[in-house]
């Protein structure tokens, strides 16, 4: 049994993420995620770990690939401004195929838009915000015990991948102070690959589908790690066969593995007619709504994504085969709802209940839009 | 095989670089450096940004990381912050360290982070066709300054001074001895140090004013360098055209950013996590 505390969303990511195993923290102060950073300067140097106050969220975002390459396990925290900012180094972390974690607690945007207010609006950004093709996993927390989970799960993730992944969290789903089980350490399981040793200089040499290990500075062999295209030795090249597999490698090493990275959790769909898709924030609205409607009889689901990147697809159509009605609900103005009617075929109805005023929805309100439906 | 030789990675060659650059003799110096101090390759990192120089780790035989247009220190403060033991150096040009990286520069020099950094001042953006950077002199013609370049540029290492760097130094690639001492002088130091060398670009700066050969632009170079004494000596007017060579700036006894880290912040925060010991959070 672990220990019954209450905590705000934040420090329980900060405290998933020491539970990880993350020992570097950089970051630069923003509204609402700044606790996380503060958490970190309190405690990672107890446990003789690094933690810095960067220039800004590039460089903070580069700080932690560069500690990543030197043998951490690296974590940022940022909101919707700074994460801007830093799309030009998740980038170079896809690139460079580097395990970091960057936590994006939502606020209102575009621009400085609403510091103190949450949203949902940076779904896309999480998704498309870097220039090129490229494969990005994000992860989207609910319930305290999840922040907790989902943290650990993304730090699992990007060692196990060789990828940056994103923690999304929105203002209230950081801010909220909640009642938590913290797990035992020894419950907790952690992707771990740092006692390997780098064999050759063919760092990226891999066939297609194979998982990549992770590959560290100073392991005895002069290994080169770059932002431009590379060949097997992490060497540039223009070579369009070589370009074009290395593409393809980061892309499969993501879409090969769906089953390890999609997770979600479904609620009241046995016999659902109506479904909700929503996440964060929403999902909770959402999940008082879907009780609210079954004790007044409407048959009604949700269907509450955990990972937003890649996109549970397979999942949804699955659930298609049977529900014909799908509500999604977002605190934007309308993002995965795209998504989901993407996936759905036209004798599906797909709606959605969307708002980007700072305000969440109450149950109340996405009862109205079940029983509307 | 000469010793320097063994921390360059042939195998990558051949350079990027035109006929004439100034990079080869930096790669030399710095590998020269390198060799003197007998560094383990595996012990040293090499970082860059965007830009002709950002291409010169992949020619050395030790750790390297190529990364985005004007950031390579902070790759390179994450990397020294997490393995302080290791030689970190980093590669600028004058567009990636003073336009676009100029607040990363700042900040390090500031937080005296222990990295060696080289400053390739050619005064202009060389690998994007010779475009006007902030150290290109003023009324010079470039492909974005095509009636005279009116701005003045930074005066790069007295920046740095001010920004609180603690080992700041010039020299120019005509003195590859010097400059490969200097070089060396600076990865002895401990805190965050700078060399700015001055080089030349013949092709894309030097073709558009005068001095299209190497030859004739790397005299212009050397015409320009002076030593710190003699630079001293000079009146105020004549002093905008000369710079000062050699080491400019350094404070000894200063601690490194991860020194001061390891040895103020950890043990505080150990003493305070012994108090809080037993106390509810």
């Amino acid at each position: 049994m672990g220990k019954r505390e209450v905590l705000q969303g934040n420090i329980i990511a900060a405290k998933a993420a020491i539970a990880a195993g993350c020992n570097f923290y950089a970051g630069y102060p923003i509204t609402p995620s700044s606790e996380v950073a503060q958490y970190m300067s309190r405690e990672l140097p107890k446990l003789g770990y690094d933690f810095i106050q960067m220039e800004d969220e590039i460089a903070s975002l580069g700080a932690c690939i560069g500690a990543s390459l030197a043998g951490k396990k690296s974590l940022t925290a940022t909101s919707g401004p700074g994460f801007s900012l830093m799309q030009e180094h998740l980038g170079m972390a896809v690139m460079g195929e580097i395990p970091v974690v960057i936590i994006n607690v939502m606020r209102g945007g575009p621009s400085t838009g609403l510091p103190t207010k949450p949203s949902q609006a940076d779904m896309m950004q999480a998704r498309w915000g870097t220039h090129g093709d490229h494969p990005i996993i994000a992860v989207y927390p609910a319930f305290s015990e999840e922040i907790y989970s989902e943290t650990i799960r993304a730090f699992n993730l990007s060692e196990r991948f060789w990828t940056p992944v994103i923690i999304l969290m929105d203002e209230v789903i950081g801010k909220a102070h909640e009642d938590i089980e913290i797990p035992d350490l020894k419950e907790i399981s952690i992707y771990s690959e740092s006692d390997h040793v780098v064999e050759d200089l063919n760092i990226y040499d891999r066939e297609i589908g194979e998982n990549p290990p992770r590959v560290d500075f100073f392991k005895g062999y002069a290994i080169h790690i770059d932002g431009l295209e590379h060949d097997k030795h992490g060497w540039p090249t223009t070579e369009p066969d070589v370009v074009q597999k290395m593409q393809t490698l980061r892309m499969q090493k993501i879409y090969n593995n769906l089953d390890e990275i999609i997770k979600y959790k479904e609620f009241y769909m046995d016999d659902a007619e109506i479904m909700i898709f929503s996440f964060g924030v929403s999902a909770r609205s959402s999940l008082a709504a879907v009780q609210m409607a079954r004790e007044q009889g409407i048959k009604v689901g949700l269907f509450q994504a955990l990972t937003i990147w890649p996109f549970p697809k397979r999942e949804l159509k699955e659930r298609f085969k049977r529900i014909k009605k799908i509500l999604t609900v977002e605190m934007n103005m309308g993002q995965m709802k795209y998504e989901v009617e993407r996936v759905a075929s036209d004798d599906i109805d797909t709606r959605a209940l969307l708002r980007a005023n700072g305000i969440p929805f109450t149950p109340q309100e996405v009862l109205k839009a079940i029983k509307e439906f | 095989m000469r010793d320097y030789e063994r921390y360059i990675r042939y195998r990558t060659f051949p350079t990027p670089w035109c006929p004439g650059c100034g990079d080869g003799i930096i790669l030399k110096a710095i590998a020269m450096a390198f060799a003197e101090l007998e560094l383990d390759p595996n012990e040293i990192i090499v970082v860059s940004g965007i830009g002709c120089s950002g291409r010169m780790p992949t020619y050395f035989n030790t750790n390297t990381l190529h990364t985005t247009h004007g950031r390579a220190l902070t790759f390179a403060t994450g990397i020294k912050l997490a393995r302080p033991e290791k030689t970190v150096v980093v590669i600028s040009g004058d567009g990636d360290a003073l336009a676009i990286g100029g607040n990363h520069l700042i900040h390090a020099a500031r937080r005296n982070i222990g990295i060696k950094m080289i400053l390739i001042n050619n005064g202009i953006y060389g690998m994007t066709g010779g475009q006007v950077s902030p150290l290109t002199p003023q009324s010079f013609i470039t492909e974005t300054t095509p009636y005279g370049n009116i701005e003045p540029k930074f005066l790069a290492s007295e920046l740095l001074i001010a920004a609180k760097a603690s080992f700041v130094a010039r020299e120019t690639i005509m003195r590859l001895l010097p400059l490969k001492q200097v070089i060396k002088k600076s990865f002895q130091h401990s805190g965050f140090s700078v060399v700015e060398v001055i080089s030349n670009c013949h092709i894309n700066l030097g073709r558009r004013n005068k001095m299209k050969d190497p030859i004739t632009m790397n005299k212009w170079i050397a015409s320009r360098s002076v030593s710190k004494a003699e630079f001293e000596k000079l009146p105020p007017e004549e002093r905008n055209h000369k710079y000062p060579v050699g080491i400019l700036w350094e404070e000894k006894d200063r601690l490194e950013y991860s020194e001061l880290y390891y040895k103020h912040i950890v043990p505080s925060a150990k003493e305070a996590a012994k108090k809080s010991e037993g106390k509810h959070e």
